[in-house]
């Protein structure tokens, strides 16, 4: 009887062990903070995203509709811009300079459109190229339909991986019980273009019948943090769960992420979506975030500007108003810390070409990280 | 003596709010749930109870309750600076949702007839089309 007891706890503690993760998870808030910030553009209200442009000037976008162009200092509007259809989450969004832009110029930008024939907006996706403070050559890359009135997840983060793939991605607009889980609709998805916007031959859903071409991988619910790793080279995306489980997940073609038929969310109410976390043929997270910490922009650090940082991923907090530091051991989260608490919804987080980390905090603006020496 | 004044009083003004109710408030008060649900609840939570320091309350807001025009000109238009509720300072923007005025109208009453609020006098569409920016 004895020894049945301390089997029965060896087995419940090896079944702890064994879990991937614990299902509630805690951000340390670090003694040792390596920098300090500095307002470098203020009076911003939603600075969705920025790009960092080779003359050290930044494009950012402002959710409302208009595109800033800051240089020594000074914030000008660029001109011919699309117009954006501004409802809920919607409006003017990422922005991502092409991986060879110093030779080809082009600029691209997602942002919600009313293009098309139905009452509301959907995604897009154009390019284009700048000169004295207007766009031009506009292109419009990528248009989802059908347009709907409801204001939830647009999703809209931009990335290139190695081989100069353009990826992107859209949320499921609302519609989680149609959108998802069928290749036949917008919305839910991770997408793969090439630069010009035509579809790649080796797309995984080509041949499907009524299938989107354009999508890579499906199953998710509002991705707003896209990048490639810098080692690996693989891309990956982190998405808004509904009231808990919010994810990390490595973008692999043709794979289904599995919303909303597993999840570790419930629904804002506190009622259950699905009883199943996992399910053969749909993807694990490599992390996920219970409670949610509604992230928004994502970027690794690849240089030692700040001490101990190389390696690790940055993740704005919409909901918590904090910027997250993960630091990674290969794909698992070790452990996770809380920078610039209590300023502000973080929107975006990026590593500027000199190394150095822009983050853009609603109601105020883009703050420069410092480091300490 | 005190606990029965209470509880008679507790029914009166319930019984008032019932038959203060009109079907058109209702479907509005419908509707604006939908529109909550879409637009508001992600940062104002479900019971509207909306997070201390970071999103304000709508629930018992005294804010929401005292400055109505106010607030339906921060739906309207969005917020921005510092705005105190229930005692606690805020200072976080929300961005304009770019609803209709019906749509306003339609939250609004939904907003001003949940969670402990209540109020005999519907958000019109002719209130909210009113409201101006400036």
């Amino acid at each position: 009887m004895k020894n049945s007891i301390v089997y029965l706890y060896l087995f419940v503690v090896t079944l702890n062990y064994s879990c991937a993760q614990d299902a509630e998870n805690k951000a340390n808030t670090p003694s040792d903070i390596p920098f300090s910030e500095e307002l470098l553009v203020d009076g911003l209200q939603i600075p969705w995203a920025m790009a960092f442009l080779p003359d050290n000037s930044m494009l950012i976008t402002e959710k409302s509709g208009s595109l800033i162009h800051f240089k020594n200092g000074e914030k000008t509007t660029v001109a011919n811009v699309p117009q954006v259809y501004a409802r809920g989450q919607g409006g003017l969004m990422d922005i991502m300079l092409h991986p060879d832009y110093q030779n080809n110029g082009w600029i691209y930008i997602t942002y919600a459109s009313e293009e098309g024939n139905e009452k509301g907006g959907h995604t897009a996706l154009m390019r284009a190229k700048l000169k004295d403070n207007s766009l031009y050559d506009n292109e419009l890359l990528y248009k989802a339909g059908p347009n709907t009135t409801k204001g939830q997840h647009f999703g809209s983060r931009i990335a290139f991986d190695n081989e100069g793939y353009l990826y992107f991605s859209i949320g499921e607009r609302g519609a989680r019980d149609e959108n998802p889980q069928d290749i036949t609709q917008d919305g839910g998805k991770i997408y793969r273009l090439k630069d010009d916007g035509s579809i790649p031959d080796d797309n995984p859903f080509i041949g499907n019948e009524n299938a989107k071409t354009a999508i890579y991988s499906y199953g998710h619910r509002n991705p707003q943090g896209l990048v490639k790793h810098p080692e690996t080279g693989a891309i990956w995306d982190h998405e808004h769960g509904p009231r808990g489980g919010d994810e990390i997940n490595i973008i692999e073609k043709g794979a289904n992420y599995g919303w909303p038929i597993i999840t570790y969310g419930i629904n804002y109410s506190g009622t259950p979506i699905t009883d199943k976390t996992e399910m053969e043929g749909m993807e694990q997270p490599i992390h996920y975030w219970v409670p949610s910490i509604a992230p928004s922009g994502m970027a690794f650090v690849t240089t030692d500007k700040y001490k101990g940082w190389k390696g690790s991923l940055l993740v704005g907090s919409l909901s918590f108003q904090y910027l997250e530091r993960l630091t990674l051991d290969g794909t698992k989260v070790t452990n996770r810390e809380k920078l610039l608490e209590n300023m502000g919804r973080v929107r975006d987080v990026r590593q500027g070409p000199d190394g150095l980390i822009y983050v853009s905090i609603e109601g105020k603006g883009i703050f420069k990280l410092i480091p300490k020496s | 003596m005190r606990k029965p004044t209470l509880t008679f009083l507790a029914l009166l003004f319930g019984m008032a709010h019932v038959i203060g109710q009109n079907p058109e408030l209702q479907s509005s008060i419908q509707r604006g749930s939908e529109i909550y649900a879409d637009f508001c609840v992600t940062c104002h939570l479900p019971n509207g109870e909306g997070v201390p320091f970071a999103f304000p309350p709508l629930a018992k807001s005294d804010y929401l309750l005292k400055n109505r025009t106010a607030s339906i000109k921060g739906v309207k238009y969005g917020n921005e600076g510092e705005m105190i509720v229930n005692g606690i300072t805020y200072n976080s923007a929300m961005a304009p949702m770019g609803l209709d005025d019906e749509e306003i109208a339609d939250v609004m009453n939904f907003i001003l007839n949940s969670w402990g609020n209540s109020s005999n006098d519907p958000v019109t569409i002719e209130e909210v089309r009113a409201v101006t920016k400036e």
